[in-house]
C-alpha cells in the first residue's frame, strides 16, 4: 500500500512536468494553430541556462531559474519572430515543417555551445527528503516544488486568460483570428505574447526536470517534450484544465504501468493509451468544447 | 589570355593533387582509426584517437618501425563507419585500428573479413563482432567477459548475498553483459532477488527500479550501464536513502568526470575496469602526463585501449617483419599467424590474445573512495 501511494506520488511529480510544458503545447496551439515540436528544445535550452548560471558564474540557484526564464521568453519571442510569423499566411504543413527545423537547430546549437559530454545538472531545490511511515515513504523537497509550481501556474495562467485584458485578447483570437483583429486587437502582439508565456513556463518545466532527472545533454528536451505534446493531445488540446488532466495522467500510467505492468512497457503503455483515447474522444478528453479554447 | 590562365591554374591543382601522395612518408606502416570524432559519442572516438597517436609518437621516437596514424569518423555509425573504411583504404592504410563503438564494428567487420583486412579493435566490446572473423582481434574485455568477470569477483570477495541489476534492455552492450553475469551468477549460487530494465536513458524516472531493489533487500546493485543513467540512478537512490554496494563495469568509467555531478553520491562505487588513471604505476603516469599536456584532458579506457592496441600492432609488426611496402592483404596473413604469440605489458595489464581475437588480462576492481578511484583488495 505504502509502494503504491510512493508510486503515485513519482508519477503525480512526473506528471506535474509533462503539464508544465504540456501548457506550452496547448496554449500555442490553441491561438496560433500550430503545433511548435521546438517547444521540447526550449526546455533543454532552458535547462542549459540554468546550469551555466551556477555552474560557470556561481550564481544563487533561485536566481539561476530567473535568468532562465527571461532567457527562454526572449527566445521564443525570437523563434516566433524570425521562424514562425513570416509564415502565417502559409500551409500549416510549411510551418509545422519550420517547427521540426527550429527543433533540430536549437539541439544543434546547444551540442556546439555545451558540448556533446552530458551534464550532471544539481537540483535548484535541493531542501533534502521528507520521510514518512519510518522511513518506508520518502517525498524529495523537488516533488513538493514540482506539484506545487504545477498548481500555481494553472491557477495564475486561469486568472491571466479570464480576467486580463490580454487574456481576453487571446480568447478573441483563439476564436477568430480575422474578426479579432477587425475588433482592434493586435493579433501579432498577442501570438508573441503566448510563445513568451509558454517559453517562460518551458524555462520552468526544464529546470524543474533536471532537478528531479538530473542528466543533461542536448537531446534532454525531446522525450519529455513528445510525452508532453501527447498529454496535450490526450486532455485536449487548446485546453488549459485539458493540459493539465492529460499531464497528471500520463506520469501516473507511466509510472504504474512501469511498476505493474512491466518496466519494459512503460513508454509503450503511454502511446498506446494515446490512441486508444483518440479512437473514442478524437478531440481528447477536455477538447470538445470549442468555445473554451485558449 | 583568359583561357591560358584558366589553363594554367587547372594544371597547377592537378599537380598539386599528384603530389600529395609522394609527399609523405613513404617508410611509415599507414594505421587507420574508424570512431565517432563528432556527435554525441565524440568522446569515445577522440580518445581513441589521441591514445594512439601518444603510443605511436612513442613509438616514433624510437626509431625503427614508424606508424602513421590516419582517424576517420563515423559518428557512431555503421554506414558511415563503412564509408570510413574504404577511405581509408585508399589512403593506403595496412592496418585497421577499429572501430571503435560495437555497433559500427559489426558492420566494418564484416567488410574487413571478406577484404581480408587486418582488424584491431580497441574499444568495441560486442560479442558478434570477432565471432568466427579469424583476422579480428580486440583489446577490450567481450561484453560477456565482462558480466562472468563481475559476478565471479562478486562471490570471490563475498560483497553480497542478495544482489539486484538494473540494465538497459535497448542496449546490445548492456544485454550481454547483465545474460553472462545472471548465467555466471546461477552457476556460482549468488542470489538475484531482482531484475529490472530499463530503456531510454534520457532523464528517465528511476523511482520503479530503485524502489523494486529496496523492496527486494539487494544488498548490492550491479550496473551494467552506461555512466549517464547511473548517475541519476545514484542520486535518486539517495534521495530516498537507499545505499547498497552499486557495482559497476567499464560504462562507469567516467563518472567522476561528469561536469556537475556531486562525487560524494558515488563514495563506495565498485566498478570493475581494466584501467584507472589514478594508478601510480610508472606506465600510467607517464601516459596521463602526457595526454594532460596534449590534450588537456584525462585520458579514460578507450584512450589506454587504443594506447594499448597500437603497442600491440607494434610487437606484432615487427615480429612478422611488416612494412610500409607489404600489401594490406599480406599483412593480414602474417598478423594473424603472430598475434596469438604476441604478449605486451600495457597500461590495462598484461595481455596476450588466442586465436579467436579475444583478449585475456586480469581486470582490476577499483572502488571510489573521496571522489577518486582506489585499488580495491
Amino acid at each position: 500500500m505504502i509502494q503504491f501511494l510512493s508510486h503515485i506520488i513519482s508519477g503525480l511529480s512526473l506528471g506535474s512536468i509533462y503539464a508544465i510544458i504540456a501548457l506550452g503545447y496547448s496554449m500555442v496551439y490553441g491561438i496560433a494553430k500550430m503545433l511548435n515540436f521546438a517547444h521540447g528544445d526550449v526546455i533543454m535550452i532552458g535547462a542549459y541556462v540554468s546550469f551555466s548560471a551556477t555552474q560557470y558564474f556561481g550564481m544563487h540557484p533561485i536566481a539561476s531559474v530567473v535568468i532562465s526564464v527571461i532567457m527562454c521568453t526572449i527566445l521564443g519571442i525570437a523563434i516566433e519572430g524570425f521562424a514562425y510569423k513570416p509564415l502565417r499566411k502559409a500551409t500549416s504543413l510549411a510551418v509545422l515543417i519550420t517547427a521540426i527545423g527550429m527543433s533540430y537547430l536549437l539541439q544543434n546549437l546547444a551540442l556546439l555551445i555545451w558540448g556533446a559530454n552530458p551534464k550532471s545538472f544539481t537540483s535548484v531545490v535541493g531542501l533534502g527528503t521528507l520521510s514518512l511511515f519510518g522511513g518506508e515513504m520518502h517525498i524529495t523537497s523537488e516533488t513538493i516544488v514540482t506539484v506545487l509550481a504545477n498548481i500555481i501556474i494553472m491557477i495564475a495562467l486561469t486568472t491571466f486568460i479570464n480576467k486580463t485584458k490580454m487574456g481576453k485578447a487571446m480568447r478573441a483570437v483563439s476564436e477568430d483570428k480575422g474578426a479579432a483583429e477587425l475588433m482592434g486587437i493586435n493579433v501579432n502582439l498577442t501570438i508573441s505574447m503566448t510563445f513568451a508565456i509558454g517559453s517562460a513556463l518551458a524555462a520552468i518545466a526544464g529546470v524543474l526536470l533536471c532537478s528531479s532527472y538530473p542528466s543533461l545533454m542536448p537531446t534532454t528536451g525531446s522525450m519529455p517534450g513528445i510525452k508532453a505534446f501527447t498529454a496535450a493531445v490526450f486532455g485536449g488540446i487548446g485546453s488549459i484544465p485539458g493540459a493539465l488532466i492529460g499531464g497528471l495522467l500520463l506520469g501516473l500510467i507511466e509510472i504504474l504501468g512501469k511498476a505493474y505492468v512491466s518496466d519494459q512497457l512503460g513508454d509503450a503503455l503511454v502511446f498506446a493509451v494515446l490512441i486508444i483515447v483518440l479512437l473514442v474522444r478524437p478531440a481528447g478528453l477536455l477538447g470538445k468544447k470549442v468555445h473554451e479554447k485558449v | 589570355m583568359k583561357f591560358t590562365k584558366t589553363l594554367i591554374t587547372v594544371l597547377l591543382v592537378v599537380a598539386m593533387a599528384l603530389c600529395v601522395p609522394f609527399a609523405m612518408a613513404e617508410d611509415a606502416i599507414k594505421i587507420g582509426i574508424i570512431g565517432p570524432l563528432t556527435g554525441p559519442y565524440a568522446q569515445y572516438g577522440l580518445a581513441v584517437e589521441y591514445g594512439a597517436k601518444i603510443a605511436a609518437a612513442e613509438i616514433n621516437a624510437k626509431g625503427g618501425v614508424q606508424f602513421e596514424i590516419l582517424a576517420e569518423d563515423d559518428q557512431g555509425d555503421g554506414e558511415l563507419g563503412v564509408n570510413a573504411y574504404n577511405k581509408l583504404l585508399d589512403d593506403g592504410v595496412t592496418i585497421m585500428l577499429g572501430t571503435v563503438t560495437s555497433g559500427s564494428c559489426i558492420a566494418v567487420s564484416e567488410y574487413a573479413y571478406e577484404e581480408r583486412i587486418f582488424m584491431l579493435t580497441p574499444s568495441g566490446s560486442a560479442d558478434a563482432i570477432t565471432v568466427g572473423k579469424d583476422n579480428i582481434y580486440r583489446v577490450c574485455f567481450k561484453d560477456s567477459a565482462q558480466g562472468t568477470a563481475s559476478a565471479q569477483y562478486i562471490v570471490d570477495h563475498k560483497l553480497a548475498t542478495k544482489v539486484g541489476i538494473i540494465y538497459n534492455n535497448a542496449q546490445d552492450y548492456s544485454v550481454g553483459i547483465y545474460q553472462s553475469f545472471l548465467a555466471r551468477a546461477n552457476e556460482l549460487g549468488l542470489e538475484i532477488v531482482a531484475t529490472s530494465s530499463f530503456s531510454d536513458d534520457k532523464n528517465a524516472d528511476f523511482s520503479v527500479q530503485i524502489a523494486e531493489m529496496k523492496n527486494a533487500g539487494a544488498e548490492l546493485v550491479f550496473l551494467p550501464i552506461y555512466y549517464t543513467p547511473a548517475s541519476m540512478i545514484l542520486s535518486q537512490s539517495n534521495a530516498i536513502d537507499f545505499s547498497p554496494v552499486f557495482f559497476g563495469v567499464d560504462g562507469m568509467d567516467g563518472i567522476l568526470a561528469l561536469e556537475g555531478f556531486d562525487k560524494s553520491l558515488a563514495e563506495g562505487v565498485m566498478l570493475l575496469t581494466p584501467f584507472s588513471a589514478d594508478a601510480q604505476d610508472e606506465l600510467t603516469v607517464n601516459f596521463v602526463t602526457t595526454y594532460q599536456n596534449t590534450y588537456g584532458d584525462i585520458p579514460n579506457q578507450f584512450a589506454a585501449d587504443a594506447y594499448d592496441g597500437v603497442y600491440a600492432l607494434f610487437a606484432a609488426v615487427e615480429k612478422a617483419g611488416i612494412t610500409a611496402e607489404t600489401s594490406p592483404e599480406d599483412a593480414c596473413e602474417m598478423l594473424i599467424e603472430v598475434f596469438p604469440t604476441v604478449e605486451i605489458n600495457g597500461l590495462t595489464g598484461v595481455m596476450h590474445w588466442d586465436s579467436t581475437g579475444e583478449v585475456d588480462k586480469t581486470p582490476t576492481a577499483v572502488i571510489i573512495e573521496n571522489g577518486v578511484y582506489v585499488g580495491a583488495k
